[in-house]
């Protein structure tokens, strides 16, 4: 694309400049509203609870204050456990999604597979009908008896037919003839799997587990229809819920006790959890998301 | 079936054992949590008692779809997913365009490059937060909005108790979170592009306006056509994830413009216990989707033969 750009913009005219304006400013403004929830939400967690109920959220602290970290940090045992929780949830998620999706991908379009086609339909038939909300919580709660079990946080998201076809069409690129040859020198189709096709699929292995891993660090679904509200430790993202929609969690921590309840800061502590429970992901936004990009094209422009 | 066709089909199986044992685990995980809870649809004819089950609770046949349509729920059900769905694919993908088109105008790689990222950025949060950003502009007493308005010598406005303001804070709402997503998709489709063709335009004189008038856009339309399909294909699924965070959970005075769905399948199992009412939606849902899918896709082909589905 450089190329062209380069080799026209000898003769660019009033209208042409106009519009290079136009995209670098409105997409600059884009980006920037984009971004801006994300600077609102840590400046104001640092900011002065009673500044900001009079005055209104803000881009930079007006007024430094520590005491909503302070408050929630009192306390800490619940938020690090969930921390904890989600964390092995995500990482046994993540491998183990990715091991059974990357071998239902492959095996799906080997070409000599002779039912390759009943189960990729099998599979697909999953997203164009389904049972519905009640059957999946009666099966959940009365059939697997996962009710309260931190197991039904894990398994229900291990696999999806979106990312089982967009696995299959990242390892069609990964030619035929590696496994036939293999084939031909004695090896079984699990060890060519193993040894042959995972190393070569390394960048599917990374999109496909970008997108598991962000599912199960954004869990919160299974969790608010299948843990109590006892239950001392959630996925990270029900927690958050909770501390948003439940004023009154924060009046149990230590902290409130030399605080009176007027001066607890309810408000910036709603912020300064959402900081700490998204943090991780903002940190390793800029070494992932190139493959993000890559795996949206792949599986969009092929379907 | 002949003894020899049946040897056949067993020597077929046996060559292919490995990779059957290969795919086992997708098999039995999408016949547990999706085919078994399948034959469940089948509550939306009863009224489902927890002690009896599924199958044992007594028959009612079409009365809780009578009792949905008499009380004006399915109406007002359908009518919000429908029009929601049709408002986020419209603006949605008409914003994507033009962003993907003023992307594909910035020279500068580095320039392209931060926004894209950052662009992307609110795909890569859960709804929750994205709820408790909405709460912050929102907020009747602190919220940016009323802050704002307060500041120019208004009043401020009643944001939780007035369903008015909603559609365009969800539609606003869902752009902000999936316009990056979509617009690479857009982009994707424009850097594929040929360059000769656009370079043999510019040296005849085009501009970069009639370069997107007449090559670019139409160079869309296959991407768009399909897109606008596909999604018309999934018109009666609502997003759970954004409606639950965003207007809140049981916010009964907003109902009349926020309530979709998904959000009253949720409440009606979750808050009212009321499995048949819930089902009785999801039957609709599910049957009327799946025809949906099926015609769109009977488009699709007739359109674009190659994007097909099945």
């Amino acid at each position: 694309m450089e190329r062209i750009e380069k080799s026209a913009s000898y003769k660019m005219s009033a209208s042409d400049i106009n519009l290079k304006i136009l995209a670098y400013a409105v997409v600059g403004i884009f980006t920037l509203i984009c971004l801006i929830p994300f600077v609102v939400m840590t400046s104001s967690s640092f900011n002065l609870e009673s500044d900001i109920i009079k005055n209104g959220y803000c881009l930079f602290p007006r007024k430094f204050s520590l005491l909503a970290y302070k408050v929630i940090f009192s306390a800490p045992d619940r938020l690090i456990g969930s921390y904890i929780l989600t964390i092995c949830n995500t990482l046994l998620g993540t491998t183990i999604g990715l091991f059974l999706i990357s071998m239902t991908g492959y095996v799906l379009q080997r070409p000599d597979y002779a039912y390759r086609n009943a189960i990729s339909f099998y599979i697909y038939f999953t997203t164009l009908f389904s049972g519905g909300l009640v059957p999946y919580y009666l099966l959940i709660t009365r059939g697997l008896h996962l009710k309260d079990n931190y197991l039904v946080l894990l398994i229900p998201g291990l696999m999806n037919p979106w990312l089982i076809i967009l696995m299959k069409n990242f390892m069609k690129s990964i030619p035929h003839e590696i496994t036939e040859s293999a084939k031909i020198d004695g090896a079984g189709d699990f060890t060519i799997f193993i040894k042959l096709i995972l190393p070569l699929a390394k960048p599917a292995l990374a999109t496909v587990g970008l997108f598991l891993a962000l599912g199960y660090w954004n869990e919160w679904f299974n969790g608010m229809l299948f843990l109590s509200t006892t239950m001392k430790y959630k996925p990270l993202q029900l927690y958050l819920y909770e501390i948003i929609t439940k004023a009154d969690m924060l009046r149990n921590t230590p902290a409130s006790k030399y605080i009176p309840p007027q001066n607890l800061p309810t408000e910036t502590a709603k912020l300064a959890t959402a900081v700490i429970a998204t943090g991780p992901i903002v940190l390793a936004y800029p070494f992932v998301q190139r493959y993000f990009i890559k795996g949206i094209t792949i599986g969009a422009v092929k379907g | 079936m002949s003894s020899k066709s049946k040897s056949n089909a067993w020597k077929t199986f046996k060559q292919n054992k490995t990779l059957v044992i290969m795919s086992l685990p997708a098999i039995v995980f999408f016949f547990i949590f999706s085919y078994i809870p399948m034959p469940g649809i089948y509550i939306a004819f009863t009224d489902y008692r927890y002690d009896l089950g599924i199958f044992k609770s007594p028959f009612v046949g079409f009365e809780n779809f009578r009792f949905l349509i008499e009380s004006g729920d399915l109406l007002r059900l359908v009518r919000n997913t429908v029009l929601y769905n049709i408002a986020f694919i419209l603006v949605g993908n008409i914003f994507q365009i033009f962003l993907a088109l003023l992307l594909n105008e910035i020279n500068n790689r580095t320039y392209r490059k931060i926004t894209q990222s950052f662009m992307l950025l609110p795909h890569f949060i859960s709804y929750v937060l994205v709820g408790l950003f909405v709460y912050n502009v929102m907020n009747y007493d602190y919220g940016l909005l009323n802050i704002l308005l307060k500041k120019m010598g208004l009043n401020p406005i009643p944001t939780y108790s007035n369903p008015d303001i909603w559609p365009y804070v969800l539609i606003a709402v869902n752009l902000w979170k999936n316009a990056g997503y979509g617009s690479i998709i857009y982009f994707a489709t424009l850097t594929s592009v040929d360059p000769e063709i656009i370079e043999s335009a510019m040296i005849d004189g085009a501009s970069h306006v009639q370069k997107i008038r007449y090559i670019l856009l139409p160079l869309l339309r296959p991407t768009f056509v399909i897109l606008l399909l596909f999604s018309l294909g999934g018109i009666l699924r609502g997003d759970f994830g954004l409606f639950y965070n965003v207007v809140g959970a049981t916010n009964a005075l907003l109902y009349e413009k926020t309530d979709i769905i998904e959000t009253f399948v949720f409440r009606s199992l979750v808050n009212d216990f009321n499995f048949s009412m819930a089902s009785a939606v999801s039957f609709f849902q599910s049957v009327f989707g799946f025809f949906l899918v099926v015609f769109t896709n009977w488009l699709v082909k007739k359109i674009e033969p190659d994007y097909a589905l099945f």
